[in-house]
């Protein structure tokens, strides 16, 4: 197992250096000179120049990709002009607000999405099927921007029970409460897509294994319907499950654009929002990098509980 | 004691199951599976139900243990198991029957161990579930029912999960499983039919010991009428939905009643071979004119360089003469597909050389190599899996006649009209997709593919042994016909040893990746030189 792990491990490193390059690429595929950019139009040719060479934008690619990569390595992603403060700085700090709303999201919708399908799959075709059926079809349909301005409207507007924008009271806040209060909302809406591909993802998993000729025989053996379903069925369908919620982890880390622009939730979307807008190229280029190397680590984390779950790793 | 209280008279059948019918529904039509089926077991009786796949017989079995699939329904009869209806039996009721008064043992060992639990986990859940074992002497009592079911080393195989052991090792765990709690029957659906012929008797020997063992009834449901007359004492013989026969088992092979009971018997070169009675016939060819000969043939499987290396064959010799048929046998995993498959040329091997007509095959140029392609043709085992299913009829048996332009474009419908027909099928099957055919029609479309060719040598591999009986005669029928009309040279891999002596002109005994024996087919047969040869002729019967 562990040298399953290393062994995984040691793979991400040609992945990581791919992510790098790309994300260096992108910046030269996109088109406008940062030293425009900088400078705006009026400048001289000798003023360029001379930002040109500091930058070290005279140089040939190739020293520009390893004075790149040389730079990250020591944490330097260069300074956001929107924020006027260090990119690293600012992308961990909204990093951790996305983790605010992202964590207990996939694990609201994880729960429940997976009860639910189970639930679901134990009487396929019945009512209490149908019903699920139905309403999963329902918030997949739904785009999340629509469902978080339907809740401020009801919640926020209507009801006055919650707060419906940014992350805490302006006026003493910032205290735990305060931040869950504000965070309710957009957590809600994040889970439930999630929760709607969850839920089907199980369903469908679980009514697969269930038709199968190991679950037949367990019934034929006197075990009762919830040894059947939770001790036999269940362990055969959640490594698909798995997948699904490790995709969902990843879309919701990387930043609901939508949903945090929506609630203007400071994090990581939002943040990528605003440096696109301002053509804060620093920053976009940070948030991009980041959110490619937290989707590797989270489909390494994945391919790991996979192996917790599959025998044929586990015991070799 | 009265007369009515001694049990060895008036004994009540453990199993009674009266007038039963039941029907599927399908796209609201109801098809009847099983109709008015009549049958009793007894105490410590072993009882096996033969038939066709399709007959209904696993059906019959499945409403035993009231597991019907979803769409299925007793719609007459009654099934009295000591004395109780258990048509009207509650779904709390049923888990005190299954695994512990009626046990069963499933078809397909690969599939009906969870793959997710270790031995243990799996076969404690039954004895703890049924109060056969506590917590503390759970470990002492898996050992002890294993043990019982042939496992030599229980205790190193608690902790191993399903993939770690053979065909034959995970027959035994459900055999365990299945009679853990001394169930008063057992019903065992086809319990060896995926598993080779030396370790098949073995397995159908542990079921015997501890059916007397433990007196315990036993409905052997089967395909085989020779292996059924073998082990039980009463065979039913069922065909579409009826019991079309019933009698004692000795009776049923030397004097059978009906007229299917009696195509059956005939149809099976297994039951020849047991009485002795194969139909051999020697055919003309001339043995100085090879076609395929295979020197030294090597080949070792190894994915990466720090993995151990598998041997798949060591030393592999091989004549085969224009016009014979050669049989290569042996067990799985003895190497004989490896070999197809580069007689084929869909593996290379590791060192060795092929021969065909003379040449080479390693050494082809590309027009040799579709030339050699055209020439020699594949049939394989499983006709629901060679057979592409999103393509008709048709476009199978014309996509080589396309890729090859033989004969002209507008001819060639006509063509795979005539192929069909050669084949024993209507030229409208074109139309259809392989979904719409039955097994036998499925391995003709594969025969016929392979024919439109018009290939020198066809390597058949187990071609018939995913067939019903009477299926696989018609199919070996063809097979004979069609080697006599076109000068056709096969290599016949398979297992069964019975079509062997009644197909084949020369025999290769393979084990362990090599040749341990070969001969002129009568002769390796009636005087088999190696150990393994004539374990393999005991295990089916044959000596």
């Amino acid at each position: 197992m562990t040298r399953f792990i290393l062994n995984r491990l040691g793979q991400l490193i040609p992945v990581l250096i791919g992510v790098t390059i790309a994300v260096f690429l992108l910046r030269q595929i996109i088109p406008g000179d940062a030293v425009d950019v900088l400078l705006g139009g009026t400048a001289s040719q000798e003023e360029r120049d001379a930002l040109r060479e500091s930058l070290g934008l005279d140089k040939n690619l190739f020293v520009q990709y390893f004075t790149y990569l040389g730079n990250i390595l020591q944490g330097d992603f260069g300074r956001s002009s929107t924020y006027n403060a260090p990119v690293l700085g600012v992308l961990i700090e909204r990093l951790g607000n996305t983790a605010i709303l992202a964590i207990p999201a996939v694990a609201i919708a994880s729960v429940v999405g997976v009860t639910a399908g189970v639930w679901a799959s134990r009487k396929p075709n019945s009512f209490r099927d149908r019903s699920i059926t139905v309403s999963v079809l329902i918030l997949t349909s739904m785009p999340s921007f629509w469902l978080g301005i339907l809740l401020i409207l009801f919640f926020g507007l209507q009801l006055g029970w919650l707060p419906v924008s940014g992350k805490q009271s302006l006026i003493g806040g910032g205290d735990f409460l305060d931040v869950a209060r504000h965070a309710l909302l957009p957590i809600l809406t994040l889970a439930a897509w999630s929760l709607a591909v969850i839920t089907r993802m199980t369903r469908t998993s679980m009514l697969g294994v269930l038709s199968s000729d190991y679950v037949r025989s367990s019934i034929a053996r006197g075990l009762s319907k919830n040894q059947v379903v939770y001790g036999h069925a269940l362990p055969n369908a959640i490594p698909a499950v798995i997948t699904v919620i490790g995709l969902q982890a990843g879309f919701q880390l990387s930043g609901a654009v939508l949903t945090e622009t929506v609630f203007s939730w400071p994090g990581i979307g939002f943040a990528l929002a605003q440096a696109i807008s301002n053509r804060d190229m620093e920053l976009l280029q940070g948030g991009i990098l980041m959110i490619a190397v937290i989707f590797v680590f989270i489909n390494f984390f994945v391919d790991v509980l996979y192996a917790v779950f599959n025998p044929k790793v586990k015991v070799s | 004691m009265t007369l009515e209280e001694s049990p060895q008279v008036f004994e009540q059948p453990l199993l009674r199951v009266t007038d039963l019918s039941i029907e599927f529904t399908r796209d609201r039509e109801r098809i009847p599976a099983v109709i008015d089926a009549d049958l009793e077991i007894l105490r410590g009786e072993v009882v096996a139900i033969v038939g066709e796949s399709g007959s209904g017989k696993s059906t019959l079995a499945m409403a035993l243990l009231g597991l019907l699939a979803g769409n299925g329904d007793v719609v007459g009869g009654t099934i009295e198991f000591d004395g109780r209806n258990v048509l009207s039996v509650s779904a709390a009721e049923w888990l005190g029957i299954r695994g512990k008064r009626i046990g069963m043992v499933p078809q397909d060992p690969m599939s009906n161990l969870n793959p997710m639990k270790r031995v243990r986990d799996q076969l404690g859940e039954v004895l703890l579930r049924h109060g056969k074992a506590t917590r503390k002497n759970l470990e002492a009592e898996c050992c002890r029912v294993l043990e019982r079911a042939g496992i030599s080393d229980p205790k190193s195989r608690l902790d191993q999960y399903p993939h770690q052991l053979s065909g034959g090792l995970r027959q035994r765990v459900l055999i365990a499983i299945g009679t853990a709690c001394d169930p008063e029957l057992l019903i065992a659906d086809e319990p060896t039919s995926a598993l080779d012929v030396t370790v098949s008797a073995r397995i159908l020997d542990q079921i015997a010991e501890i059916s007397q063992r433990m007196r315990m009834s036993v409905l052997l449901i089967t395909h085989d009428l020779g292996l059924a007359a073998e082990r039980a004492d009463k065979v039913i013989v069922m065909k579409h939905g009826r019991i079309v026969e019933a009698g004692a088992a000795a009776e049923i092979l030397s004097n059978p009643r009906e007229s299917y009971t009696q195509m059956l018997v005939n149809a099976d070169p297994g039951i020849r071979a047991r009485m002795g009675e194969s139909i051999t016939v020697t055919r003309e060819f001339d043995e100085s004119d090879i076609v395929v000969e295979v020197a030294d043939l090597n080949k070792t499987f190894q994915r990466r360089r720090r993995d151990t290396p598998v041997v798949a064959n060591k030393e592999v010799n091989l004549r085969v003469p224009r016009g014979s048929t050669v049989a290569l046998v042996g067990e799985s995993g003895s190497g004989k597909t490896t070999v197809s498959r580069m007689l084929l040329k869909l593996e290379e091997p590791s060192s060795g050389s092929i021969e065909f007509d003379g040449r080479d095959i390693q050494a082809l140029s590309r027009e040799q190599l579709a030339d050699f392609r055209k020439r020699v043709q594949p049939i394989f085992q499983d006709p629901y899996s060679s057979l592409n299913p999103m393509m008709t009829v048709r476009a199978i048996i014309r996509e080589g006649m396309d890729l090859y332009k033989i004969g002209r474009a507008s001819e060639r419908d006509r063509r795979v009209g005539e192929l069909l027909e050669q084949v024993g099928l209507a030229p409208e099957i074109a139309k259809r997709h392989p979904a719409e055919l039955s097994g036998g029609q499925r391995q003709r479309v594969a025969i016929a593919r392979a024919i439109s060719m018009e290939p020198e040598v066809l390597v058949c591999d187990e071609p018939v042994s995913a067939l019903d009986v009477l299926v696989q005669q018609q199919v070996l029928q063809l097979l004979r016909e069609l080697q006599l009309e076109k000068q056709l040279t096969y290599l016949f891999i398979t297992h069964d040893l019975a079509v062997v002596k009644e197909f084949a002109d020369y025999v290769y005994v393979m084990h362990q990746g090599s040749i341990v024996e070969e001969g002129e087919t009568l002769a390796l047969f009636e005087d088999p030189q190696m150990e393994y040869t004539t374990q393999l002729l005991a295990a089916a019967r044959m000596v």
